[in-house]
C-alpha cells in the first residue's frame, strides 16, 4: 500500500548541504503497524513529512496505493491528505477556536467524508463523550492527543502517520493513547506508521524499522 | 426628460383637450365634446372664397393642411409621403400679437416605402413667424418645412405648389401641379361628423400630379405620381362617444377619386360617409346605407392591432375592392400617434391611395 | 463549494473566540467607510446641485448661439434660423428686483425647448396653456417661494412697477430663478423682440450653415463641462475630500493592525488546515472570501453611519457653501445608487489593502513551521530603516511639490506628503528617544521599562502614526481657523464703518429715505454705497462704490496702499483692488487696469489692495460718485449712516415704521457683524466636526492596538510578576509606558501640526480662496490638544490595564505551564 523507493532529501544548513535521506526504501502493507525509530536528526520526521506531501523529495518515489506522492501538484497532495491520510503530531495541532466535536469532524467534513456513525463510534472509543463542548485549551495533553487521533481517523484513512504522538505525554498516558490507537487502527484496517524515539513503544507494533545514516536498516 | 414633458407631451397630451389633428378627433379625449365656447361655428351653406379660405381661420379652434402622395421611382417601386401642418388655437378671441398669440402649430412629415417608414414632427408658436400660413401668395410653413405657391399660382386650383420637409434620416422636395379646381367635400364643403351636429368645413385638391426627389439615408431617388390635399377646419370636432376613425383617399386608375371614412362609436357601431369625385371634378356624396367597409387583415404595430387591409363595397356603383398597405408598419409615433400609409387596391376597380387609422 | 464553506467556518471560528479582535476589525472598516462615504455623499449632493443650477434651461450644459458682444439680439434671427432648419429655442434673461432682492428672470419658449435641456419643470396636462397664455405663470423653486414669503398664485410687483405672472412652485428649479414664458419675460425686462441666446437642440435634418443665415451676428458656444460654481467650490470639496481620505486611512490603520494580529494568531490553524488537506489555493481563496464578507458587512453598516454623518453635517455644509460662494444646495440629502455601490466597493478595497501584507504572508506560508522568527530587535531595526528611508523619499516629494507645484492639488499634495513622511518616520524617532532613555536608565526596572517600550513599538506604531496624523491635522486646522477667525473679526471691525445699514427696495424709495434722514438731527452722516458688475478676462467682477468720508479713510482696512490712496480715489480714476482679484490678475499697487463700462472702458490706477474675505468674486472699490457716473444703471439703494450709539434703536424703529422696511433691509452694525460672524462660524463647523471625528478614530485605533497587544504581552509580564511585582504595579507601569509613548507622539505632532497650519494658510488658502493670512501660533490651544491626546490615550489604555490589574494569577501561571 505504501511503497517508498530510493527516496532522498537534503537541506542546506549554513550554506552546506546536509543529506538527510540517502535512498530510503520502505513498504507498509494494509493493516500493518510499523514503528520508525532513529536518533535525533536522523530524518524520521522528514520522511513522514515527505510521505504526507508536506515537503518535496529530491529523488525517489513514494507510492501511496496507486498515487505517486512525489509527482503530485499541491492540490493533488492536499486531496491525498484530505482523503487518504491521517496525521497526528507531537504538538496535537488542534484548532484552538473549534470545540472538541468540531475538531474531530472538520477534516472529514472538508473531505466530504463525514460519517455520523463512525464519528459517534470514535467519540465513544476515545472516551470524548463528556468533552465534546470543550475547547482544546481546556483539555489535558492526553485528551488533546486523543482528539487529534480521532480527527485523523475520522476520514477512515488508508494510512495513519504519527510523529511522536506521545512525546508530550507521561508514560502511563502514552501507553493508554497508543493502545487506543492500535485498537482503532485494527478496527479501520489502515496502515500505521509511527515515528517514536521510545523502543518500548516501538516494541508494541507489528514491525520496527530504524533510520540510520539516511537509510532504513 | 422633463423638457420633453414640457414641450411635446404637454402639447400632445395636455392640449389634447384642444384637439389638434384629425387623429385627436378620433381619440375621444375628455373635452372633445365640449361646446366650442367663443369659437366660430361650422354651419351649412358657407360660401367658400379663394384664396382667402386657403389661409388660416383663427376663429375656429383647429385646422389643417394635409397632403399625401402616392409615388413611384424610376424602377417602378411604390412609395408614399405625407406633409401636414396643424393649427390649434388655445383661446378664442381677437388674435394677439407676438408671443402672446394664441395659435400653436404642429407639423408632421413622413415617407413610406415597402421596406421603411420614416417620420418627424415639429412644434411652434404662432405670432412670431416660426410657423404660419399665408393665403396669397399661398405659403404654409413650420421651420424649414413648407408648402408654397408662387406668383402664378391659380387660387381656384391651388397650383403649382412646391413642397418640402425633412427628418433626421429623410427629406423630400416635390412640385405639385393640378389642372382642375379644388373640390368641396361633404355637402358643398360642409362635412357632417355626427348625428348631433359636429361638423367641419372640408375641401380637397385630389388631382395633383407630383414630381420631385426623395432622400432616404442620404440616397436621393427621383419620384413621380399623384397627390391629394385636404383642407379642413372646425371648432367642435367630435362627439364624445366617437372613438376614432378609418379614412381613405383613393386614386382610381379610371381618373375618378374617392374619399371615404367611417367614425367608430363606443357601442361598436360606425358611421360611414364618402364623396365620389369624377375625373371632371364633379362630386357626389355617398351615404352610410350605400357603404360597406370591412376590415380584412390586421397588423400588429407599436403594440396595437390595426386593420390595415380592407374590403370596401359601394353597391350602387358596382364598386368592390380589396385594399392592401404598401407597408403595414406605417405607424406615426408622434405626440399623437396614428397609422398613416400608402395602399393599393384591386377588384372591380384598381388604383392607389392613402389610409389613415386613428383611435386604436 | 461545501469544502470552501467548511474551511470558512473553521476560519471564522477564530473570531468567535476573539470577539474583541473582530470588533476592532469591523470598527476600523466601519469608521473608514463611514467617514469616506459621508464626505462623498456631501460632495455628491453639492455637485448635483451645481449641475442642476448649471443646466437650468440650458445654462451652460447646452450648446447655444449668442451675440459676440454678449448683448441681446433681435428675435428675427430666431425666426430666420428656424426657417433655415435650425432646431433652436429662444431664451431671454435679465435680473429683476422684488422687495429689494435681486432675482434672475429667465424667459423660455416651452414648445421649442430642446428635449436634451435638463431640469425643465414638469408641466402636466393643461399646464402649458397656463404657462403661455395670459396671465401666465412664474415658475420658482419652493425655497424661493418661501424666501419671498409669498403664497402659490401670488403675483409680486417688481421694482420696475410691473407685475409678475402668478407664482407657481416647481421643485426641480434652483432657488433665486424666476422662469416665465418668453413673451412675459421680454415685457418684464423691457426687451421686446429681443433675445439673450438660442439653445440648440438635436438637429433633425440638415440646417443651412450658420453664417449663411445670420452672418456674424451670432456665434456658437459649445456646452461647458465645468461651471464657474464648480470651479469656485472645488477647493471646499477638495478640503472635505482630504478629510474624508485622512479618516479613511486612519480607519485602515486600525484594520491593518487587527488583521495583522489575527493572521499571526491563526498561522498554526492555517498550517493544520493545510495538513488536513486544504489546498493552498483553496485556503487563500477562502481567506480573501472571509475578508470580503467582513468588509461587506462592515461596509453596509459604514454606509448607514456615513449617511447619518452626511445628514448631520449637511446643514453646516449648505451654510458654508452659501456663505462662501453663494451656492444653493438643497438641505435634504438625496443619494444615488452609485453612492451605495461605491461605498461597498471602497470598504472591500480598503480591507484588501489593509490586509494585503497579511494575505501575502498567508499565501507564502511554508507548510512546515520554520524555526522561531528572528530576534525581534533585528527585524525591528530593518523595518525602521526601511520605513525611515521611505519617509525621506516622501519628504523629498513634498519639497519638490512645494518648490515647483502651483495648484491647489499641489498644495494638498505637499500636505499629504508631509504627513505621510512624518507618520513613517515616527517609529524611528520614538525608537531613538526610547533608546536614549534606556541608555540613561540606572535602575533595573527602569531599564526594563525602556527596553520593553521599544519592543512594544512595532505593535503600537500604526496606532501611534494614526494618532500623530490626527493630532497634527488638529493642530494645523485649529491654528488656521483661529488665525482666520481673529483676522476676520478685526477686518470686519474696520470694514463695517457705518453704524446703520439700509437697503432700500428701489431708487425712488432710497431718495425718499435720504430726504427723510436729512431731517433727522441724530444722523451725523448719510453715506451712499453702490454695487455694479462687469467682466474682466471673462469672469464677473464686482465694483464697489465707497463714499468719501473720514470714517472710511480712518478705518477701512487696506493691506497695501499708495501714498494718499484715499485722495486718489475721489476723482474717479483710481481703484482699490481686492486681494483675490489682485492675485488672480497679478495686480500691484501702481498698476493700471482697464475695465469695460457702458460708456466705454474705464481706466483705473490701482491705489491699494484690500482684504475681502469670503467673497468668491473679484472686487474693485472705487468712489461711489464716480461709479454712478460710469455705471448710471447702478441702483443707489444702499445707504450707510453715522449715528450716536444710543440713538440707533430709535432711528431704526422710526425708519421701519416710516418706510415699512423689514429686518433685512435695515440693520445696525452690531447685527450685521453678528450675522457675518455666525456665517463664518458655520463655515468652519464642518471642518471642526470632521476634525473631531478624525481624532476619535485615532483614539479608537490606539485603543484597539492596545487591546490586541495586551493579550500577547502576558508572556513578557508574567516573569516580572513571578519575580515579585504586584499586578497593580505591573498595570501602573503599563499605563505609564503607554502614556509616555503617547506623550512623545503628541509632542512630535506639535511641530508637524504647525507646519500643516503654515501649509494651509500660506499655500492652500491662497490657492483656494485667494487670500493670505498672517501666521499666528496659539500656545494655549496646543497645550489643550496635548492634554486631549493624553486623555484619549489614557482612556484607550485604561481598559487593557484594568484587565491586567484584575487578572487571575492562574492566567499568569499558565504562561509557564503551557509553554508551547
Amino acid at each position: 500500500m505504501l511503497n517508498i523507493k530510493n527516496l532522498s532529501k537534503s537541506f542546506s544548513s549554513a550554506g552546506e548541504p546536509v543529506h538527510v535521506l540517502r535512498g530510503v526504501d520502505l513498504d507498509v502493507r494494509p493493516g500493518e503497524r510499523v514503528a520508525l525509530t532513529g536518533e535525533s536528526g536522523s530524518g524520521k520526521s522528514t520522511l513522514l513529512h515527505l510521505i504526507a506531501g508536506l515537503d518535496a523529495a529530491d529523488g525517489g518515489t513514494i507510492m501511496l496505493e496507486s498515487a505517486d506522492v512525489t509527482a503530485l501538484p499541491d492540490a493533488g497532495r492536499a486531496a491525498l491528505r484530505r482523503n487518504r491520510l491521517g496525521l497526528v503530531f507531537q504538538q496535537f495541532n488542534l484548532i484552538p477556536s473549534l470545540s472538541v466535536e468540531d475538531n474531530l469532524s472538520f477534516q472529514a467534513r472538508i473531505a466530504g467524508r463525514h460519517d455520523a456513525a463512525w464519528h459517534g463510534e470514535l467519540i465513544e472509543r476515545l472516551g470524548l463523550r463528556k468533552l465534546l463542548r470543550r475547547y482544546p485549551e481546556q483539555l489535558s495533553g492526553g485528551q488533546q492527543q486523543r482528539v487529534a487521533i480521532g480527527r485523523a481517523l475520522a476520514i477512515k484513512p488508508s494510512l495513519l502517520l504519527a510523529d511522536e504522538p506521545t512525546g508530550n505525554l507521561d508514560e502511563a498516558t502514552a501507553d493508554d493513547v497508543l493502545a487506543l490507537t492500535r485498537d482503532l487502527v485494527a478496527r479501520t484496517g489502515c496502515g500505521f506508521l509511527m515515528v517514536t524515539h521510545s523502543l518500548h513503544l516501538a516494541g508494541t507494533l507489528d514491525r520496527h524499522v530504524t533510520l540510520h545514516a539516511g537509510r532504513i536498516t | 426628460m422633463s423638457a420633453d414633458r414640457l414641450s411635446r407631451r404637454a402639447f400632445a397630451g395636455g392640449l389634447a383637450a384642444l384637439t389638434f389633428s384629425r387623429c385627436a378627433f378620433a381619440q375621444g379625449y375628455a373635452g372633445l365634446g365640449e361646446t366650442a365656447d367663443g369659437f366660430a361655428q361650422v354651419t351649412p351653406g358657407k360660401a367658400f372664397s379663394f384664396p382667402a379660405d386657403h389661409g388660416p381661420h383663427p376663429d375656429f379652434r383647429i385646422e389643417w393642411w394635409y397632403l399625401t402622395a402616392n409615388l413611384i421611382d424610376a424602377s417602378g417601386a411604390a412609395c408614399g409621403l405625407q406633409w401636414t401642418l396643424f393649427r390649434q388655437a388655445t383661446e378664442a378671441g381677437p388674435q394677439r400679437e407676438g408671443w402672446a398669440n394664441q395659435q400653436l402649430w404642429m407639423g408632421h412629415a413622413a415617407v413610406t416605402r415597402a421596406d421603411t417608414h420614416r417620420f418627424n414632427e415639429l412644434f411652434a408658436r404662432g405670432g412670431v413667424g416660426q410657423a404660419g400660413v399665408d393665403a396669397k401668395p399661398f405659403a404654409a410653413w413650420i421651420n424649414d418645412w413648407e408648402m408654397k405657391g408662387a406668383e402664378g399660382t391659380d387660387d381656384r386650383v391651388l397650383s403649382p405648389l412646391t413642397l418640402k420637409a425633412s427628418g433626421t434620416d429623410f427629406s423630400y422636395a416635390l412640385t405639385l401641379q393640378a389642372d382642375r379646381p379644388v373640390v368641396l367635400q361633404g355637402d358643398a364643403g360642409f362635412s357632417r361628423k355626427s348625428e348631433r351636429g359636429q361638423a367641419s368645413y372640408y375641401y380637397s385638391q385630389p388631382f395633383f400630379r407630383a414630381r420631385g426627389s426623395l432622400v432616404i439615408d442620404d440616397k436621393p431617388i427621383d419620384v413621380s405620381g399623384q397627390a391629394w390635399m385636404d383642407r379642413e377646419w372646425s371648432s367642435q370636432p367630435l362627439d364624445p362617444d366617437q372613438t376614432g376613425w378609418d379614412w381613405l383617399s383613393l386614386h382610381l386608375s379610371s381618373g375618378d377619386k374617392l374619399m371615404l371614412y367611417r367614425l367608430r362609436q363606443k357601442d361598436g357601431k360606425d358611421d360611414p360617409f364618402g364623396n365620389w369625385i369624377s375625373p371632371d371634378g364633379r362630386t357626389q356624396q355617398i351615404f352610410a346605407a350605400d357603404i360597406q367597409m370591412t376590415p380584412k387583415g390586421w397588423a400588429e404595430v407599436a403594440g396595437r392591432k390595426l386593420p390595415v387591409e380592407w374590403q370596401i363595397a359601394i353597391p350602387s356603383r358596382s364598386f368592390t375592392i380589396t385594399c392592401k398597405p404598401l407597408n403595414p408598419t406605417a405607424w406615426m409615433g408622434t405626440g399623437f400617434s396614428y397609422w398613416e400609409g400608402p395602399i393599393s387596391f384591386s377588384g372591380s376597380h384598381d388604383g392607389v391611395g392613402y389610409l389613415e387609422l386613428t383611435g386604436y | 463549494m461545501r469544502r470552501a464553506l467548511w474551511i470558512l467556518a473553521v476560519l471564522l471560528s477564530h473570531w468567535r473566540r476573539h470577539p474583541m479582535q473582530l470588533a476592532t476589525l469591523l470598527i476600523g472598516l466601519i469608521a473608514a467607510t463611514a467617514l469616506w462615504s459621508g464626505v462623498q455623499a456631501i460632495n455628491q449632493q453639492a455637485r448635483n446641485a451645481y449641475d442642476r443650477a448649471a443646466a437650468t434651461f440650458g445654462g451652460v450644459r447646452t450648446a447655444m448661439l449668442v451675440a459676440p458682444d454678449a448683448a441681446t439680439f433681435s428675435q428675427d434671427l430666431f425666426v430666420a434660423l428656424s426657417r433655415a432648419g435650425w432646431p433652436v429655442s429662444p431664451v431671454v434673461e435679465g435680473r429683476v428686483q422684488i422687495n429689494g432682492r435681486s432675482f434672475r428672470l429667465l424667459g423660455i419658449e416651452p414648445v421649442t425647448l430642446p428635449a436634451e435641456v435638463g431640469n425643465a419643470p414638469r408641466l402636466g396636462a393643461s399646464d402649458l396653456r397656463a404657462f403661455v397664455a395670459p396671465p401666465g405663470q412664474t415658475l420658482v423653486a419652493p425655497e424661493t417661494l418661501a424666501d419671498l414669503d409669498a403664497a402659490e398664485g401670488a403675483a409680486p410687483l417688481i421694482s420696475s412697477g410691473a407685475i409678475l405672472p402668478p407664482l407657481h412652485a416647481q421643485p426641480q428649479l434652483v432657488p433665486d430663478v424666476l422662469v416665465v414664458d418668453i413673451g412675459f419675460a421680454q415685457r418684464l425686462l423691457g426687451k421686446q423682440g429681443q433675445l439673450s441666446r438660442l439653445l440648440i437642440g438635436k438637429a433633425k435634418g440638415k440646417p443651412a450653415p450658420l453664417a449663411s443665415v445670420v452672418g456674424d451676428r451670432l456665434q456658437r458656444v459649445e456646452p461647458n463641462a465645468e461651471t464657474e460654481l464648480e470651479r469656485l467650490t472645488d477647493s471646499f470639496h477638495l478640503n472635505l475630500t482630504a478629510f474624508g481620505l485622512l479618516s479613511f486611512f486612519v480607519g485602515l490603520f486600525i484594520v491593518n493592525s487587527a488583521v495583522g494580529l489575527a493572521f499571526e494568531q491563526r498561522l498554526p490553524m492555517l498550517r493544520t488546515l493545510r495538513a488536513c488537506g486544504a489546498s493552498a489555493r483553496m485556503l487563500n481563496s477562502v481567506l480573501v472570501l472571509e475578508l470580503v464578507v467582513l468588509a461587506l458587512a462592515a461596509g453596509l453598516v459604514g454606509l448607514v453611519c456615513g449617511y447619518v454623518i452626511a445628514a448631520a453635517l449637511l446643514p453646516d455644509v449648505v451654510a458654508s457653501l452659501r456663505g462662501l460662494y453663494g451656492a444653493q444646495i438643497p438641505g435634504q440629502l438625496s443619494l444615488r445608487g452609485e453612492w451605495w455601490l461605491a461605498g461597498i466597493g471602497i470598504s472591500i478595497a480598503g480591507a484588501l489593502i489593509a490586509a494585503a501584507m497579511s494575505l501575502i504572508k498567508a499565501m507564502r506560508l511554508p507548510l512546515l513551521a520554520t524555526a522561531q522568527p528572528q530576534a525581534w530587535q533585528q527585524a525591528q531595526r530593518r523595518w525602521l530603516i526601511l520605513q525611515s528611508a521611505a519617509a525621506l523619499a516622501v519628504f523629498a516629494v513634498a519639497l519638490l511639490l512645494l518648490r515647483y507645484g502651483d495648484s491647489l492639488i499641489a498644495g494638498f499634495g505637499v500636505l499629504a506628503a508631509l504627513m505621510l513622511g512624518a507618520a513613517l518616520i515616527l517609529p524611528a524617532l520614538l525608537e531613538i528617544i526610547l533608546s536614549i532613555g534606556q541608555r540613561r536608565a540606572r535602575r533595573p526596572l527602569a531599564l526594563w521599562f525602556w527596553a520593553d517600550s521599544r519592543q512594544q513599538l512595532s505593535g503600537l506604531s500604526l496606532a501611534l502614526m494614526a494618532l500623530l496624523l490626527a493630532l497634527a491635522v488638529n493642530v494645523g486646522v485649529s491654528t488656521m481657523v483661529e488665525t482666520f477667525s481673529r483676522t476676520f473679526i478685526s477686518w470686519l471691525n474696520g470694514r463695517l464703518a457705518a453704524d446703520v445699514y439700509i437697503s432700500a427696495p428701489d431708487n425712488a424709495k432710497a431718495v425718499a429715505i435720504r430726504s427723510w434722514l436729512r431731517e433727522r438731527s441724530e444722523v451725523q452722516a448719510i453715506l451712499s454705497g453702490g454695487r455694479a458688475e462687469t467682466q474682466l478676462e471673462g469672469q464677473p467682477v464686482e465694483l464697489l462704490g465707497l463714499p468719501d468720508h473720514a470714517l472710511y479713510r480712518e478705518r477701512w482696512p487696506l493691506l497695501e496702499a499708495a501714498p494718499r490712496a484715499w485722495a486718489q480715489l475721489v476723482p474717479g480714476d483710481a481703484a482699490f483692488v481686492s486681494e483675490q482679484l489682485s492675485r488672480r490678475l497679478n495686480l500691484r499697487v501702481g498698476d493700471v487696469i482697464e475695465i469695460p463700462a457702458p460708456g466705454g472702458s474705464w481706466v483705473l490706477d490701482i491705489a491699494g489692495i484690500y482684504a475681502d474675505y469670503g467673497n468668491p468674486k473679484g472686487q474693485l472699490a472705487v468712489n461711489v460718485a464716480a461709479l454712478i457716473r460710469r455705471f448710471p444703471q447702478t441702483p443707489q439703494t444702499r445707504i450707510g449712516l453715522i449715528v450716536p450709539r444710543d440713538k440707533i434703536p430709535g432711528l431704526i424703529t422710526a425708519l421701519q415704521r416710516q418706510f415699512a422696511l423689514d429686518d433685512r433691509s435695515v440693520a445696525d452694525q452690531a447685527t450685521v457683524k453678528a450675522e457675518s460672524i455666525r456665517i463664518f462660524n458655520r463655515t468652519f463647523a464642518v471642518t471642526g466636526a470632521l476634525n473631531a471625528f478624525t481624532l476619535g478614530v485615532a483614539g479608537i485605533a490606539l485603543l484597539t492596538s492596545l487591546l490586541t497587544l495586551a493579550n500577547s504581552r502576558l508572556p513578557q509580564l508574567a516573569p516580572l510578576w513571578a519575580i515579585g511585582l504586584t499586578r497593580s504595579r505591573l498595570a501602573a507601569i503599563e499605563l505609564t509606558k503607554t502614556l509616555a509613548v503617547a506623550l512623545f507622539t503628541a509632542l512630535l505632532a506639535l511641530p508637524l501640526g504647525l507646519i500643516v497650519a503654515w501649509c494651509l494658510i500660506a499655500i492652500v488658502n491662497v490657492k483656494a480662496f485667494g487670500w493670505r493670512l498672517p501666521f499666528h501660533v496659539f500656545p494655549l490651544q496646543l497645550v489643550e490638544l496635548v492634554a486631549v491626546a493624553l486623555l484619549a490615550s489614557l482612556l484607550a489604555a485604561l481598559l487593557p490595564v484594568a484587565r491586567l490589574a484584575r487578572m487571575q494569577p492562574a492566567n499568569l501561571v499558565k504562561v509557564f505551564a503551557n509553554e508551547r
